[in-house]
């Protein structure tokens, strides 16, 4: 009836994870206690949770993702701090089964529940409003893949308090993923997670590369479209071309585990190889597809703070698209190691270094932007030159370890370690950082709080380099990676000192936190009355902020990449038409919320052999969508005299500032 | 396409009706082109699944390969049933674009019928290896061999009933413009899987069996 | 307002980091003590080099455009339209062309000369070796002495040894840091590594791939013996321990544990690698050793092989 599930699930041994679920428990309750006392449930239903705007999902998507950096964090955290305990053969505070289980889930959190989450969010909000649409080109598959991410977040989630988490590491080779040395639910639990949010990803993406393609203002041409739309576009596309290999490697996995296949097994002629080629297939190309759309965001901070165009749009255009198709042959290099013979090693080294070349011009192209600029410091600003100078330190090691005879010393020690986290953290976190302060005024319309953004980015980056250099020394030292105890006295020091460093981002991380308190407390002091707050170049400053639900009252004509600018020199940035003509807008539904939920049921059925919840969830999400899909109701029209309502109380408000 | 006007001057832009008229026209073309997009995935998966089999299929652990099982003539109709249904589609098509629903009803039910034709085969196929100890635990071959064909199958299937969805609808309401869109993407899903077989057919069974 | 814009960071970092990398004299890769890892060092610090010439520049553009053209600077040139330069954009694409193209080739050459399969040139006769990751120890099979160890290795300096590797359990990787780089160790598959030691003494050695719960105390050591003498030696303790590794020892090994004590073996099995590759072989069930060696129809293990490993 129940499967393997039993009362025994639940790791009541664990001190540490019970305190957790007990302080998550309190908190869940003290929200939903608030909720309620302030009313606020029929508000969250119809302005949130039912929502098929485009900007609210995208909030939605940022909000997960914060909340998922908070568990990502502790688990660093609890890694940094275990390791500079459990030095010159101490045992540390965390039983060796609860830390292998914490950095397989840091790893899978952090990529996919938290890097992931918080670039759709971005591309959500902006990507419409920068090409002049109203909304995406399938309003309800958008929330439907929102809805999906939950589904997989709430598994990832529940796996803390009820069974297991994989320990095999966030690639989970075969054979160790595998049911002979996993018999657990914790592989599971990673399998229907990561199954679950990568459909929703790869629909997202379809959604994405549509609307792009089909919803733009007509006088956008595409060489006209922002850089940031380009960067997600191309995003995208590696998104719809990789996300099925992950697919196959974790359905593959899937049988092996359910239905005693022989893909990857030690026996029967499995290959476990295969599943690693296939994974790194999916891996290379999805770094790419975090990385990408943060040059964009630099490229419109770089531009507007320094008040000049891009310099080198189309050649910015063809090197992320270089770097996007290069990122598709070089997944080899994630395992020189193997075996593979000289010339395959070697090609597929070389055609790693490669990447570093448009990578580069995309350096000079931000640097000659900056150049006979008029810059600003302002706190994306800061963002922009910490990754500008981290991120090439990134990229260094990582053409280093591109070369195979250096990487056979180098693979999976705390070099690679150091070398991934720097171009993520320096590169996409620092990007994400950097587009949620930048954009921030125009979905909540005030500002962020500069101080404590300026704080929060000198904590990270001084932070960043205390916890991260002292992992290349220890990389060159000998240490390997995913160790829970250690006794080299050499390398206590440096142990010592990423803890430190560790330290120093939780405080970056904390002040983030007083940074949204602070400005949602002065939020009429910060208030940003134009909509433009820092003279911007594309169409989302053309709006008010926040912008009407249906963005634009009329759509934008375009003649030039920095179409804003353009209309601004123009004088004709806020005229207004004659009259205004009806907007057809979608409505909200339900129905992604209901199929999301009936996901997380049937994958937790699916992890715990509970077979007859697992077809009673697949056909309740059959039963949705098909509801949905007969569902006549689903748009309406936006009155003129509405329009006119709402855009002259933003003319109005214009003329005051 | 609807054709644009490009304006010099934001405040005609309104005066015509084009933004939701460019939505309503568009709409369709939107969705097929999204459906696209979507098979293209579905595409790349299977590439992957065809890629695995080709690493593992001679790894026949000691047990059977492709030659001891593969009975050709079984395939040879199972493949006629399908191909002979995208033709059957294809006459649906026809008669659902002149407006003709109940040509295009009797067409939908002959492709079902063919689908299921097909699909009953194949899981006769399998229940024959199953029963035979040639089911997917004993090799990686057979594993790689059940995973490829089965999850063709299961595509199918769920063509299949997306079908009968389809039938309904085209009797219940007609063959209204968004009706059409979803049985141009039905009949995209439908030829891609036929074409997916016929890759199937020639890499497994004919390459396996000779 | 603000005087630097970048603070002590950098001023700080780099001695540190050569401070670090001097210190790296207590055993990890810039303290290499073979042929091996001396090639993989000296690969390193050239591709770094190559890179700093470009790494450099533009850290330090950054630095200085950001300050130069800060928007407190109302003396600097302000072009807001200037956003093309041809000759900029060739610079930018054919200066890292070119280094890449340098590298490319320092690539390809040295994965060939560093091809873990490529056995070391030398006048002396390899020292053969056949090493198996278990959970969580590591085997060491002496075919042509006829013993074996475990969590112990032992070899004359300057003396070639030819590893061939397995598994018995997950996937681990073989290596030792001072010696040279490392090789994955598979079940039912078959690598090969090729080290030499140019001094003598005790390396560490560990997997490089996590493997399970007792996978942070999988390490072993690698002894470098002062003379052929001195091996011989200690192949001597080795054969007085008295144990056998038969089929039956070899299955009781097997079995998981942790921070294995070091352990000898006065005689092996023959050819007990071959028929623990072999056990991967068979049907759907994994065979045993001991059926395996038994009935003798694995003399060399048909070996399920990574793609371009194919050689036995």
């Amino acid at each position: 009836m129940f499967g393997k599930l039993t009362l025994e699930a639940v790791p009541y041994h664990e001190p540490i994870v019970m305190v957790t679920l007990a302080m998550v428990a309190l908190g869940g309750l003290a929200l939903i206690a608030a909720i309620t006392y302030f009313r606020k449930w029929n508000y969250l239903w119809t302005e949130w949770l039912t929502s098929v705007d485009h900007k609210r999902i995208g909030v939605m998507y940022i909000v997960v993702a914060l909340v998922m950096l908070i568990r990502g964090f502790a688990d660093a955290m609890m890694m940094r701090s275990q390791l500079a305990l459990a030095t010159n053969g101490a045992l540390g505070y965390l039983p060796p089964d609860h830390y292998d289980q914490i950095f397989t889930a840091h790893g899978v959190i952090m990529i996919i529940f938290m890097a992931m989450p918080f670039m759709f969010g971005l591309m959500n909000i902006i990507v419409p409003l920068q090409i002049g649409a109203r909304d995406v080109a399938f309003p309800f598959l958008n929330s439907l893949s929102f809805w999906l991410l939950v589904a997989a977040v709430v598994l990832m989630n529940l796996s803390l308090g009820v069974g297991e988490f994989a320990r095999t590491g966030w690639v989970a080779y075969p054979p160790l993923s595998g049911l002979e040395y996993s018999p657990g639910v914790g592989v599971d639990y990673y399998i229907w997670a990561l199954q679950i949010s990568g459909i929703g990803t790869t629909l997202t993406a379809v959604n994405f590369l549509v609307t792009v393609l089909k919803m733009r203002a007509p006088t956008m041409k595409l060489m006209e479209m922002p850089i940031f739309t380009w960067t997600c576009t191309w995003a995208n596309v590696l998104v719809v071309t990789s996300f099925p290999i992950l697919t196959a490697a974790l359905g593959l996995l899937t049988l092996d585990r359910y239905l005693d296949f022989h893909f990857f097994t030690s026996d029967g002629g499995g290959n476990a190889m295969m599943y690693i080629n296939l994974f790194w297939a999916w891996g290379h190309p999805e770094v790419y597809i975090l990385i990408l759309p943060a040059f964009g965001i630099f490229s419109e901070v770089i531009s507007t703070f320094t008040g000049k165009r891009l310099f080198g749009y189309k050649s910015m255009i063809y090197a992320s698209g270089v770097i996007a198709f290069l990122g598709f042959i070089v997944w080899l290099h994630h395992f020189f190691t193997m075996g593979s013979g000289a010339n395959v090693n070697a090609f597929f080294g070389i055609a790693t270094m490669v990447i570093s070349v448009p990578t580069g011009v995309k350096l000079f192209n931000w640097l000659f932007t900056i150049y006979r600029g008029r810059l600003h410091f302002t706190s994306p600003v800061l963002w922009t030159l910490g990754f500008m100078v981290t991120f090439t330190i990134g990229g260094m090691t990582g053409v280093l370890m591109a070369v195979p005879g250096a990487d056979f010393v180098l693979h999976n020690s705390l070099f690679l370690i150091a070398h991934f986290h720097n171009t993520i953290i320096g590169g996409a976190v620092f990007g994400y950082l950097a587009g949620f302060t930048f954009w921030f005024p125009k979905v909540f319309g005030f500002k962020l709080n500069e101080k404590w953004g300026k704080a929060s980015f000198w904590f990270w980056q001084i932070g960043f380099y205390f916890a991260f250099v002292p992992l290349y020394i220890l990389g060159f030292l000998g240490m390997t990676r995913r160790l829970n105890h250690t006794d080299n006295p050499d390398w206590t020091p440096w142990l010592y000192v990423a803890c430190i460093g560790a330290v120093l981002i939780l405080f970056g991380i904390l002040c983030q936190f007083i940074q949204v308190f602070v400005s949602v407390r002065d939020r009429k002091k910060l208030v940003d009355e134009s909509g433009d707050p820092w003279n911007a170049h594309t169409l989302e400053w053309a709006t008010s902020s926040p912008p009407p639900f249906y963005n634009f009252a009329t759509t934008p004509v375009v003649h030039d990449i920095d179409a804003f600018t353009d209309m601004k020199e123009k004088g004709i940035a806020y005229d207004r038409p004659a009259k205004y003509a009806p907007i057809h807008m979608p409505r909200n539904t339900s129905a992604g919320l209901i199929i999301g939920a009936f996901a997380t049921v049937g994958g937790f059925a699916a992890i715990w052999h509970i077979w007859w919840l697992a077809i009673v969830s697949l056909v309740g999400i059959i039963a949705a969508f098909l509801v949905r899909a007969y569902d006549n109701d689903v748009d309406y029209y936006v009155q003129p005299a509405e329009i006119e309502r709402l855009e002259s109380a933003h003319l109005a408000k214009l003329a005051k500032a | 396409m609807t054709s644009h006007v490009i304006q010099s001057h934001v405040a005609h832009a309104a005066a015509h009706g084009h933004d939701h008229e460019h939505e309503h026209h568009d709409s369709g073309g939107s969705t097929v082109f999204g459906f696209w997009l979507y098979l293209m995935t579905d595409c790349i998966l299977f590439a992957s699944v065809f890629a695995t089999y080709a690493v593992l299929f001679m790894n026949t652990a000691g047990g059977v390969s492709g030659r001891d099982i593969f009975e050709l003539d079984f395939v040879l109709v199972e493949t006629f049933a399908l191909l002979l249904s995208s033709i059957t589609y294809g006459f649906a098509m026809i008669a659902a674009h002149k407006g003709n629903k109940g040509g295009a009803t009797r067409w939908l039910l002959a492709t079902f019928l063919l689908g299921a034709v097909f699909i009953s085969m194949e899981v006769y196929e399998f229940h024959h290896l199953v029963a035979a100890g040639h089911g997917p635990s004993s090799s990686a071959f057979l594993s790689a061999f059940f995973a490829l064909v089965g999850m063709h199958g299961l595509h199918v299937a769920a063509g299949m009933l997306w079908m009968i969805v389809m039938i309904v609808e085209v009797n219940r309401r007609g063959l209204a413009p968004r009706t059409m869109t979803r049985l141009t993407c039905l009949s995209l899903f439908w030829h891609f899987l036929d074409i997916v077989w016929i890759c199937v057919f020639t890499v497994v069974y004919l390459m396996g069996a000779l | 307002m603000r005087t630097r814009k970048y603070p002590n960071i950098l001023r700080w970092l780099s001695p540190a980091l050569a401070a670090a990398a001097l210190s790296g004299c207590s055993g990890g890769i810039l303290d290499p003590k073979g042929q091996v890892a001396a090639d993989e060092k000296s690969l390193i610090i050239t591709a770094t080099l190559l890179m700093l010439i470009v790494v450099v520049p533009v850290i330090v553009m950054t630095l200085v455009f950001a300050w130069k053209y800060r928007a407190t600077n109302t003396e600097a040139v302000y072009e807001p339209k200037w956003s093309h330069s041809t000759k900029i954009e060739l610079v930018v694409w054919i200066v890292p062309i070119l280094i890449v193209s340098i590298l490319g080739v320092i690539t390809w050459k040295s994965t060939h000369a560093l091809d873990p399969y490529r056995p070391i040139e030398s006048d002396k006769k390899p020292i053969n070796v056949e090493v198996v990751s278990l959970n969580w120890k590591w085997l060491f099979i002496y075919p042509d002495l006829g013993i074996a160890t475990v969590n112990e290795l032992s070899f004359p300096k300057d003396v070639p040894v030819a590893f061939k590797i397995t598994s018995d359990a997950a996937m681990n990787s073989f290596f030792i840091p001072q010696l040279g780089g490392q090789i994955y160790s598979m079940a039912g598959m078959q690598t090969k590594l090729h080290l030499i030691a140019s001094e003598a003494g005790t390396y560490n050695g560990f997997s490089a791939n996590y493997s399970g719960g007792g996978f942070s105390g999988m390490k072993f050591e690698a002894i470098a013996q002062p003379s052929e003498e001195a091996f011989q030696a200690w192949v001597e303790k080795v054969r007085t321990s008295g144990s056998t590794l038969d089929a039956l020892a070899y299955d009781d090994l097997a079995k998981p544990s942790e921070k294995h004590a070091v352990t000898y073996y006065a005689s092996v099995a023959p050819n007990l690698f071959g028929a623990i590759i072999g056990k991967y072989m068979n049907t759907h069930d994994v065979g045993t050793v001991g059926e395996i060696l038994g009935f003798n129809t694995w003399p060399g293990a048909q070996i399920c092989l990574a793609p371009a490993n194919t050689e036995l």
